[in-house]
């Protein structure tokens, strides 16, 4: 799935209107949106983490949670690629940027939540009860920078993209938005069996330490 | 012992307890007067200067004042392992948070009271003719922090670095009520006066939202 995308990545070409520049759209967009499933992936394993109990659901919400990250920096690396060209600047004010901003903050927060809680079941709990906080406030995140940015109008912003795409640019963009759900996907399955792989390594640990119980304190 | 019955003996136990101590009020109005008198060496402030970014100056003054007055609310109760000995009281845990937010309600209104003079006097500000439609405000932004900064304050204690964790969680967070509360600010500290209803509902959909998922959620907060 990934390799398919790939490849039209860079038959892509033909189709872009705009100069060479306007090709890191279909890598853009598709990961903003990519991100946004994969945070949402991450919500809802907090709260079946929360419900069950059950360690997997712990495992995948830091796995989803990562991944979104991973893509919403990718978001806002390719972001400003294109802006310099296109807008003249790097970085703008922006409704969108801004949220998108916000939003990679939140996750990093979380993220580093989860490195600064040594125990493992304390760690899952309070993670997830910060990441069910987290991804109510997305909307209301969304919500307030809107209002923000349409009181005080920005008068560069909305160039490029185009209203309305071309149905073959069309084509590769969905195309490309398919490949990158599927990178997601085997991305968090992946970190999913590291995650897995770590917890039982610890377990391991402890059971050791269980069994030759002097030699630490010695 | 009812929910009500219980929250209230918990503010009345921190309220008490930050009486006799007096450390968390204290500090706190301090570190917010001089966050407010270090924004005056940052920005020059001529009169109408100070009417377009005070009203974002107040309220980073408060949140971050607020962030690390938060901090103690449930780290405080590691010390002496006091939280064991609140959660196998037979009240609800929803009780034990509700007693601990209204408790920092109250601390940070407090620390509102004094500082709002002060903001008045030092930006030349006129707080008197909105001081009513203002109050309203500060009230929304201010449970909201105290909900969110509450519930954050107990997840942080778990960390390492829980002072420096605190304001990480959150702040990023607050961004909506950030902007809500400040723009509902500047809209009565213009030169009309109006309270703005988008802001005013957006602060009242912050609250009633993170209230009730806290509300949803402190079962598992005060598990342990």
């Amino acid at each position: 799935m990934a390799f398919g995308g790939y490849a039209a990545l860079f038959i892509a070409p033909d189709e872009s209107t705009m100069h060479a520049i306007q090709r890191i759209f279909y890598f853009h967009a598709p990961s903003g949106m990519v991100a946004l499933i994969a945070f949402t992936i991450c919500f809802v394993a907090n709260i079946g983490y929360l419900v069950g109990r059950k360690p997997h659901w712990d495992w995948l919400a830091v796995a989803a949670a990562e991944v979104g990250v991973a893509f919403n920096t990718v978001v806002l690396i390719t972001g400003p690629i294109w802006a310099k060209p296109a807008w003249g600047i790097w970085w703008a004010w922006d409704a969108r940027l801004t949220s998108t901003l916000v939003l990679w903050l939140l996750y990093i927060s979380f993220l580093l939540l989860r490195d600064l809680i040594a125990d493992p079941d304390r760690r899952s709990t309070f993670s997830a009860i910060y990441g069910i906080f987290l991804f109510l406030d997305v909307p209301l995140v969304y919500f307030s920078i809107r209002i923000w940015r349409t009181q005080h109008p920005q008068p560069v912003i909305l160039g490029g993209q185009g209203s309305g795409l071309d149905p073959t640019m069309r084509k590769v963009f969905y195309l490309c938005w398919l490949a990158l759900t599927g990178v997601m996907v085997i991305l968090i399955r992946q970190r999913y069996q590291l995650e897995r792989a770590r917890n039982e390594v610890e377990e391991l640990r402890i059971e050791a330490e269980r069994q030759t119980p002097a030699v630490g304190q010695v | 012992m009812g929910t009500w019955q219980a929250a209230t003996t918990i503010l009345f136990k921190e309220v008490r307890a930050e009486f006799r101590a007096r450390e968390l009020l204290n500090t706190t109005f301090i570190f917010a007067l001089v966050v407010v008198v270090l924004f005056s060496f940052a920005f020059d402030p001529t009169a109408a200067e100070s009417r377009r970014f005070g009203p974002g100056l107040l309220w980073i003054a408060l949140l971050f004042a607020g962030s690390l007055m938060l901090q103690p609310s449930f780290a405080r109760e590691h010390a002496n392992d006091t939280l064991d000995a609140l959660c196998l009281a037979p009240v609800s845990p929803f009780a034990i948070l509700l007693g601990k937010i209204l408790a920092n309600v109250i601390f940070l209104g407090a620390c509102e009271v004094l500082l709002l003079p002060i903001f008045a006097v030092f930006y030349n500000v006129a707080l008197v003719p909105v001081l009513g439609r203002l109050v309203i405000v500060l009230a929304l932004g201010t449970f909201g922090l105290a909900v969110t900064g509450t519930v954050f304050s107990a997840v942080a204690a778990q960390a390492r670095m829980r002072e420096l964790l605190l304001p990480l969680l959150l702040l990023p967070v607050l961004v909506p009520l950030l902007l809500a509360s400040v723009e509902a600010t500047a809209g009565l500290l213009s030169d009309t006066p109006e309270l703005q209803r988008t802001w005013i509902e957006l602060l009242v959909g912050f609250d009633v939202l993170f209230f009730t998922v806290s509300w949803l959620l402190s079962d598992f907060l005060l598990q342990e």
